[in-house]
């Protein structure tokens, strides 16, 4: 390992590694802006200029390689001249109008030339002026002050995947813009304004609000996927401003997906439940606290001392924290009730577990797998960064297989696919498992494809594997199905099992016990045989559940419905109380990510109005009924108490393992059938409130219905235009948009989706209409 | 011995009060410096620092650019300023408050504004009969700024030369 002297510092560096990372290593800091840790190298702003002895010319650090002996002065005369001057030429097209800048204070050009640039400006020629770009809603450009490093163009093309940002022109002619008439729609676009060293690329949403000076940063977690990204939400006086990535190598690295970026939006929407309300004689009634816990806790206790426990049930959303799920069950079980789930979007519970679903390895090691077999999942939708994650893999030479029910761009070389429709989906897959050789009983029949054998021979090779199941496997009407030939897929090629979580505590939840107990009913259950009361925590089961409609009818035909939320939403169609809790950023808790990491973090800003966090609110209920056990008064004492060993007592409930399944859904059906997953935008409460994410072409790809060219035109139908969309009895009218990644006769109308809430089930057959 | 004839002297020849009447005498005489406030006023620097003001420009657009290095260099904290986008899209404030009982008149929001939108005129005598009455928003400081923008200007160009 090479030997090198930076600013008389000497240090042993790798060899191949840069004079910037030896610098970095050594704690030397060198003034530059186009260098990232992440991305790749392109030396273009000359910013890190040094002096290396023996050499003419000072050197960019960030694209020499060392050598051994090698002696750097990075602050030498020599090297702050070239760097002054390279700040000169910097700021010669740069606005000099930080005041009016979004950036100000936040801003690296403005902090290096704090060092390096001049008093005044020689400069009194013309700037140049750039256009503005049209980027969407999330990112609002100011081109003028554009410095061209290409950090968001080298974004696009290494982290995202997709090249949609590029720099034509020479000189002073070039120019970062999207392609004509194109924005930027990838689901990580938002890391560009983090990227960006000056104020040219900014948050929309954010624009002029605040300065980064009156901004308090506080850590959270972000509270929609099972990753657990790690976040930092600036507040200032008791209000969310903006949220940015905290570095976390093992979790997010340094990136954030924009549903994280940008659904602090939701916590200060005007839809907020800000007091507590009961309905009195078909009428709501704003009360405090007391009376409408009373309330709650008596009309409860009526029905369960007539009706008994098992009559209540409880359901919670997979994205309230440890501590609240934990008492939610515990509050369940100590009214003699088993029907507490938190899995309201699955259809199919069958086969015996043996521990929660989850990821089976860390999520870094994702990066450095040599096959991958991903089932059903919209990963780049599902899961931002851990389709990233993949796409890096991928770069590094691993095979990604994908058995999928669309051919969605993955934006990455895929190996194999097999691409069915939902109801052929298991059919793929047993392909696959008959071509492994696995153990499963009853592939007789299946006849294996080429293509199926193609991806049995990548499964077969290679060292460190991975079969991943998605959310589409997971809600599949047949997941457990999916889920046990997987799990002879990978026993027979020896990957690796694992659950792509779709909520931010899905592991968390299982591990705590939010699970129906011995006689009780899991989610689909409890509305199918309709309870006397539901107490709900979070969740808004009219539109997330499996069947919305039939969740929908359960709970407006019940005797007594507690919503425990911290939107009015639509709970005021069907509830009898109404208690406001604390929105994710608001309460202090814990999340179980996908790989078993156990995250606290504390509350961020008070809850808005009279909300209050939800784990006080459930323990006044318990005290309400005299239970015992309902006396913590922190947080860390409800941790304790569910999971007392930490992370440790998580591991111990994990388990990828089923048992007890047969595979039985091996035809294809014959119609045309719905593809109802969740769109990236609707998939909880707090995005479905986010107007930005609304207005992303995500967001409003997720609206409407989609079908593949083929089946449009074999209909008769129009592109772009409203179409009647009939499935089980009920109708309802969306827009029609043509996505040819669809296999021929299905029609995706996703679920979660408030228009679409009335159609039933998420899979299904399903017909469209002319209007 | 000698301070003894000089004390006789003086108890009798009355020298202290003829002294003090000359003081009287002489000022009797003198030009008067009384100013009868507020019928008169004291003459001002240009720099005077009294009551805030927020100035436009001669089209009639407000010059505060919502960029808060006023907010973030008071002392003693009296700003408050919100900013957001106007439909045109310029960075503009929604909320501009100067809390003069906080106040003390140190003049940095006008050394730090960069568009000379804050300024102190030469307003000191204001008053206010109750707390609230002191606690300036947006519209009271453009108020101020369009009554005396005459002024103002004039004091601005006066100081330039020395800046």
């Amino acid at each position: 390992m090479p030997v090198v002297t930076i600013d008389d510092k000497q240090i042993e560096v790798a060899a191949g590694s840069t004079v910037m990372d030896a610098a970095r290593e050594a704690g030397i800091y060198i003034p530059h802006f186009c260098y990232h840790k992440k991305l790749s190298i392109a030396a273009s702003c000359r910013m890190c200029l040094v002096e290396v002895d023996k050499v003419a010319k000072p050197l960019p650090a960030c694209a020499t390689p060392v050598t051994e002996g090698m002696v750097v002065r990075s602050h030498s005369e020599r090297a702050v001249e070239a760097q002054k001057g390279v700040m000169e030429f910097l700021l010669i097209n740069h606005p000099l109008d930080c005041p009016v800048c979004d950036q100000g204070g936040d801003c690296l050009l403005q902090d290096i030339a704090m060092g390096y640039g001049g008093v005044a400006s020689r400069y009194a020629e013309p700037k140049r002026v750039v256009t503005e770009k049209d980027l969407g809603p999330l990112v609002a450009t100011d081109m003028t002050r554009c410095i061209h490093c290409s950090r968001c163009v080298r974004f696009g093309q290494e982290i995202a995947g997709l090249m949609e940002l590029g720099m034509p022109g020479r000189g002073e002619h070039t120019e970062v813009m999207p392609f004509l008439a194109h924005q930027v729609t990838s689901e990580l676009s938002g890391n560009v304004i983090d990227l960006c060293p000056v104020g040219a690329l900014t948050s929309k949403p954010f624009r002029f609000n605040a300065r980064p000076w009156e901004l308090s940063r506080r850590r959270t977690v972000g509270p929609h996927d099972g990753l657990g990204a790690n976040l930092a939400i600036h507040v200032k006086g008791n209000r969310v401003y903006r949220a940015t990535p905290v570095d976390n190598e093992a979790v997010n690295e340094c990136w954030l997906a924009d549903r994280d970026r940008y659904s602090y939006e939701a916590i200060n929407s005007d839809e907020r439940l800000l007091t507590a309300m009961v309905k009195d004689g078909g009428q709501w009634l704003a009360v405090d606290w007391r009376q409408a816990l009373a309330q709650a806790a008596g009309a409860l206790k009526v029905i369960r001392d007539t009706h008994g426990g098992n009559a209540v049930g409880f359901i919670a959303s997979p994205r309230q924290t440890v501590e609240e799920l934990h008492l939610f069950q515990k509050l369940a079980r100590a009214l003699g009730c088993e029907n507490i789930d938190s899995r309201i979007d699955r259809a199919d519970f069958a086969g015996q577990r043996d521990g929660v679903e989850w990821l089976g390895m860390p999520v870094a090691d994702l990066n450095g797998l040599d096959r991958v077999l991903l089932v059903g999942s919209t990963v780049r939708k599902e899961q931002p960064l851990i389709a990233q994650r993949l796409r890096q893999a991928v770069k590094q030479g691993a095979q990604l297989n994908v058995v999928h029910v669309a051919d969605d761009d993955l934006l990455c070389r895929v190996a194999n696919k097999l691409i069915a429709r939902p109801s052929g989906l298991v059919e793929a897959l047993a392909q696959v498992a008959k071509a492994v050789g696995a153990e499963v009983e009853g592939l007789g029949t299946v006849v294996v494809s080429e293509a199926a054998q193609a991806l049995a021979a990548s499964l077969k090779s290679g060292e460190k594997k991975a079969v991943l199941l998605g959310a589409v496997a997971q809600q599949h009407p047949a997941a457990a199905e999916l889920h046990s030939l997987a799990q002879a897929i990978a026993r027979a090629t020896g990957a690796t099992l694992g659950f792509l979580a779709d909520a931010a505590n899905q592991v968390g939840a299982g591990a705590v016990g939010c699970r129906p107990g011995q006689g009780g009913s899991n989610a689909a259950a409890m509305f199918a045989e309709p309870k006397k009361a539901y107490v709900i925590l979070g969740a808004e089961p009219e539109l997330e559940a499996w069947d919305a409609a039939r969740a929908h009818d359960a709970l407006a035909a019940a005797e007594l419905v507690i919503v425990m939320s911290p939107f009015l939403g639509h709970g005021s169609d069907y509830a009898h109380v109404m208690l406001p809790i604390a929105a994710y950023a608001e309460t202090a808790g814990s999340y179980v990510s996908m790989e078993g990491r156990l995250q606290s973090f504390n509350a961020v800003v008070p809850p808005q109005g009279e909300a209050r966090p939800a784990w006080k609110v459930l323990r006044v209920l318990g005290n309400q009924f005299d239970l015992a056990g309902f006396g913590q008064d922190s947080v860390g004492q409800v941790l304790a108490e569910a999971l007392p060993e930490g992370e440790a007592t998580v591991r111990a409930r994990l388990g990828n393992g089923i048992a007890g399944v047969a595979v039985a859904h091996l035809h294809a059906g014959a119609g045309i059938e719905r593809l109802g997953e969740t769109p990236i935008y609707q998939l909880d409460a707090y995005t479905r409130r986010a107007p930005a994410l609304q207005a992303t072409a995500d967001g409003q790809a997720g609206q409407a219905a989609a079908a593949s060219g083929v089946l449009i035109a074999r209909l008769g139908l129009a592109e772009d235009k409203p179409v009647k969309v009939r499935h089980n009895g009920a109708e309802t009218v969306l827009k029609l948009v043509r996505d040819d990644t669809l296999p021929d006769n299905v029609v995706r109308v996703a679920g979660s989706l408030a228009a679409a809430s009335r159609l039933g089930p998420r899979y299904g057959e399903i017909s469209l209409e002319k209007m | 011995m000698l301070n003894e004839i000089k004390y006789f002297f003086k108890t009798f020849l009355l020298i202290e009060l003829l002294q003090g009447m000359a003081v009287t005498w002489r000022h009797m005489w003198a030009p008067k410096i009384t100013i009868q406030y507020p019928d008169e006023r004291t003459p001002q620097s240009p720099r005077f620092r009294g009551l805030h003001a927020l100035r436009r420009y001669p089209s009639g657009e407000e010059r505060c650019i919502a960029c808060k290095l006023c907010e973030a260099v008071c002392p003693a904290m009296a700003i408050t300023i919100e900013s957001a986008e106007r439909d045109d899209g310029t960075r503009r404030t929604t909320r501009y408050d100067i809390d003069l009982t906080k106040c003390i008149f140190c003049g940095f929001c006008e050394e730090a504004c960069p568009v000379d939108a804050i300024v102190e005129t030469r307003i000191f005598d204001y008053h206010g009969e109750k707390r609230g009455d002191l606690y300036y928003t947006k519209d009271m400081l453009l108020a101020v700024g369009d009554k005396h923008a005459a002024q103002i200007a004039q004091d601005k160009a006066d100081d330039a030369p020395y800046r």
